[in-house]
């Protein structure tokens, strides 16, 4: 038997199912980095007057925002890659799915430059609340890249006979798959100007 | 797969994707060169938080699809915004009462 509303809308919600399903879910990782967005509220406001702005000026400005650039270009290929599945190029969609992979990849790797970085100067998560939860959030925030790379490698390279089976479910999985990346970005986009700028 | 007209409406969404890309490029850079001005805590905190929620606005509503998306998942993501905003307003309730009773 097959699973019933894979690409046909449910009557009642007017949506396929995973759809639903995937925003329910991004709906439950708001309130995780709620969670932690409250913490940082709570120890900005226990540090002493300017002592997270002091403590965040060891961090590296130009490296985080060229991996906010990277992130953001990756929400771009990722969203093109969608679209080319809905303009039936399915050559387009595995360049556009490369690069999106390629983009999260050098995200990771500036994020472990950073935090090399960071170690050598003896700063570690123990040194202070800001790093504390400097560390914490993006930590958990390199979590979810590195999850979603290997959903997004899957559906590049081995889960990718689909398409040629069931093309409109395939669309649909990278749309949804789509809606989790630009979570992550969307999340890094507050994550940039709380921990390096302010 | 495609018919002629959602090839039309795909193409035009590719160009909003552009756009929205550009935009985006050019707010992080602008939250970059307004972290070197001269302002106070409040202003800078206000400042920064506004232009990423106009990021974030542009990211939801044209990468994720929330501007033309049924009212279902408007719904839910009003309920999360009102917990979230719960959470944000734990810490306050915290120092609050820390400063009324000393």
């Amino acid at each position: 038997m097959d699973i019933p509303y894979t690409v046909e809308e449910r009557p009642d919600t007017g949506l396929f199912n995973a759809k639903l399903g995937v925003w329910l879910f991004l709906a439950s990782e708001v309130m995780l980095f709620g969670g932690l967005f409250s913490a940082y509220v709570f120890l900005r406001f226990g540090a002493p007057e300017g002592a997270f702005h002091e403590w965040g000026k060891e961090l590296n400005i130009p490296l985080a925002t060229l991996n906010t650039m990277i992130l953001i270009s990756s929400s771009v290929t990722m969203v093109m890659s969608w679209a080319s599945l809905k303009l039936n190029e399915f050559k387009k969609y595995k360049l556009y799915m490369g690069l999106t992979l390629l983009c999260a990849l050098a995200f990771l790797v500036i994020k472990y430059l950073e935090y090399t970085a960071k170690f050598s100067h003896h700063i570690y998560p123990s040194t202070n609340t800001f790093y504390a939860i400097y560390f914490t959030l993006t930590g958990l925030h390199g979590l979810h890249i590195i999850g979603g790379m290997i959903v997004l490698f899957y559906f590049w390279i081995p889960g990718n006979k689909m398409w040629d089976s069931r093309p409109e479910q395939f669309t649909n999985r990278i749309e949804i798959a789509g809606l989790y990346w630009h979570f992550v970005d969307l999340v890094w986009i507050f994550l940039f100007p709380i921990l390096y700028l302010l | 797969m495609s018919s002629g007209h959602d090839t039309a409406d795909i193409q035009s969404h590719i160009k909003v994707y552009i756009t929205v890309f550009a935009a985006l490029a050019a707010l992080t850079i602008v939250t970059v060169a307004a972290s070197y001005l001269d302002l106070s805590t409040g202003e800078a905190v206000f400042l920064a938080l506004a232009i990423a929620s106009i990021k974030g606005s542009l990211v939801a509503s044209y990468f994720m699809h929330l501007i033309s998306e049924r009212a279902l998942i408007t719904w839910i993501l009003m309920l999360t915004a009102g917990f979230f905003f719960v959470l944000m307003f734990i810490p306050m309730i915290s120092f609050i009462d820390q400063a009324r009773t000393g």
